[in-house]
């Protein structure tokens, strides 16, 4: 027996006035991993978290978290679950202590001690500081203090780590894995196609209001991006035309001793491999590039997410 | 409702102290109106003044204490609109608090602010406002509580009308000081043209002036139920018309 999902959205559609933000969207979320929800800014990734959050009411289509009907029954499920919004603040005076303590106060049973979850952000010496002189990085660590401070089952990340820096934006991460390791689900958005391949186990496209693909990140490119890029160097005068004769090669180019191997299929690489063996072809460099989760996004819409 | 008091009471007190922690929030909302209150009595006693004793004695007291509940309104207009517009309201919305505990928490902490506000003010007064005023001080710190607490839901519903923060205080102002004007403070209704008279029976400051300046001169609450009604009614329309028009974000 399958376990439940944990989220379950079938057929939402919501509109603001003439705008379709979300339309037939569908999806579920099993338990323990980290679904991402990913597409460009105003694709309705936002529209579609609210919506699971209780926040919004779609127009149409159904949804249950934890078995719970995000609208109808949002003060119970509020109980269960942590939420960070994207661009939310909180009062420019508010101590960090303060905000944990207030937050710790609301819920039934709050089952984790402050201190160690302050510690574990690594805010304890910022808890005395006010919310409006934390950098970036100490705010969405302080967020994700709050969405975590009644040992939810399901935690909610809203484009967590936009406008951080590349440091914090690892540091983020590696917390994000720590929800996941205490069992937990994560669901959260972003428009980092990077963020997405490092971070979740499986995503969601999103585009115009509509999913367009649903899997893991390995097997989405698998499937609709298969090229396979080899780069290396030699100075053997015959390499080009050896490279050309393997089978499943579709181009080769190069200059200088400089060649762009390209051809499809996970094998491309050992053949490659073996082609250089074979021949004993001395090689001074060596690198393969894997098309990413971008690409698969350029693919499946036509254009870049940047766009 | 254990939980729901607990969040009232915790809210309450964090936003009272993130409100001293604004510089110029306590002088301003509280010492300032004091200081005016002062100095406007003593210019209004200077020999070289035609105020009348009416004016020193009941006029600007009541003056005084209406422009202490619409500080508070004002201040909660600006308050309510730069949370939402920073995303505070939508992010305690999205806990367990009830939306109205998050509400009834600035309410709560105007009227204390009003009530610390007015105490000064008595107490300034005994000592250097120019003249010896027999006052209820109790009734009327209850009607200036009632006056402020009706004012204040109208202060949600221009929370709601006004589009950002920014726009807050002049939308507020517009909206509360001619409502100052024909509150019967200055000149009295009755002397005003019969279009006007129309207008001012239906502005809400009317009968919180009527109220405050009657309980001053020593009226009995019974004398004033109508007042009292009429303020009650504002609260009660205002808030049904803010359940509906709030914006959370």
């Amino acid at each position: 027996m399958t376990p439940q999902p944990v989220i379950h959205v079938a057929g939402c559609r919501k509109t603001y006035g003439a705008t379709v933000a979300v339309d037939d969207v569908s999806f579920d979320v099993e338990p323990g991993e980290i679904f991402g929800l990913i597409g460009p800014n105003g694709a309705g990734k936002t529209t579609t978290m609210e919506c699971v959050e209780g926040l919004r009411v779609p127009d149409r289509g159904t949804i249950s978290v934890l078995g719970l009907d995000p609208f109808r029954d949002v003060y119970t499920l509020q109980e269960r679950i942590g939420v960070q919004l994207q661009q939310a603040q909180l009062q420019k005076r508010i101590k960090v202590w303060e905000a944990v303590d207030l937050w710790t106060s609301l819920y039934r049973r709050p089952a984790t001690d402050s201190n160690r979850l302050l510690e574990q952000l690594g805010l304890t010496e910022k808890r005395d500081a006010w919310f409006m002189n934390l950098s970036g990085g100490q705010k969405q660590r302080l967020f994700i203090a709050l969405a975590l401070v009644n040992d939810p089952e399901v935690v909610f990340l809203d484009e967590l780590t936009t406008g951080l820096d590349p440091q914090a934006r690892r540091a983020i991460w590696d917390l994000v894995r720590g929800i996941r390791e205490r069992g937990k689900t994560v669901f959260l958005t972003t428009h980092l196609m990077e963020e997405a391949e490092r971070l979740c186990d499986r995503v969601a496209i999103i585009e115009h209001g509509r999913i367009v693909a649903i899997d893991t990140p390995e097997r989405l490119v698998a499937r609709h991006c298969p090229e396979r890029t080899v780069l290396l160097a030699t100075a053997d005068p015959e390499a080009g035309e050896r490279f050309r004769a393997i089978p499943r090669v579709d181009s080769v180019a190069g200059h200088s001793g400089r060649f762009t191997i390209r051809g499809r299929g996970d094998d491309l690489v050992t053949d490659v491999i073996h082609c250089l063996s074979e021949n004993r072809i001395r090689v001074t460099e060596f690198r393969t590039v894997l098309p990413t989760l971008e690409d698969v996004f350029l693919t499946l819409t036509g254009h870049s997410i940047r766009d | 409702m254990s939980a729901i008091m607990r969040g009232l009471w915790k809210l309450t007190w964090l936003e009272i102290k993130i409100f001293m922690r604004e510089p110029l929030g306590a002088i301003g909302t509280i010492v300032v109106p004091v200081v005016a209150f002062v100095i406007l009595g003593r210019v209004a006693a200077l020999p070289s003044s035609r105020a009348s004793s009416n004016m020193i004695q009941v006029a600007l007291p009541v003056f005084a204490a209406i422009l202490i509940a619409l500080s508070a309104v004002l201040s909660l207009v600006t308050i309510i609109s730069i949370y939402r517009e920073g995303g505070i309201l939508k992010r305690l919305r999205a806990t367990p608090l009830r939306p109205p505990t998050i509400l009834t928490a600035h309410v709560v902490v105007k009227l204390l602010l009003t009530a610390v506000t007015l105490v000064l003010m008595m107490l300034a007064g005994k000592r250097y406002y120019p003249m010896d005023v027999k006052v209820p001080v109790v009734s009327f710190a209850i009607a200036l509580l009632i006056s402020t607490w009706s004012i204040l839901s109208i202060g949600f519903v221009i929370a709601s009308l006004v589009p950002t923060a920014r726009f807050a205080q002049p939308v507020g102002a517009v909206i509360m000081y001619p409502m100052v004007a024909l509150s019967g403070l200055f000149a009295p209704i009755d002397a005003m043209p019969a279009a006007l008279q129309v207008v001012a029976r239906l502005t809400p400051l009317t009968y919180a002036v009527s109220l405050l300046r009657g309980i001053w001169k020593g009226d009995a609450w019974s004398a004033h139920l109508g007042d009292v009604a009429a303020l009650v009614a504002v609260f009660a329309v205002c808030t049904a018309i803010s359940s509906r028009v709030f914006r959370w974000e």
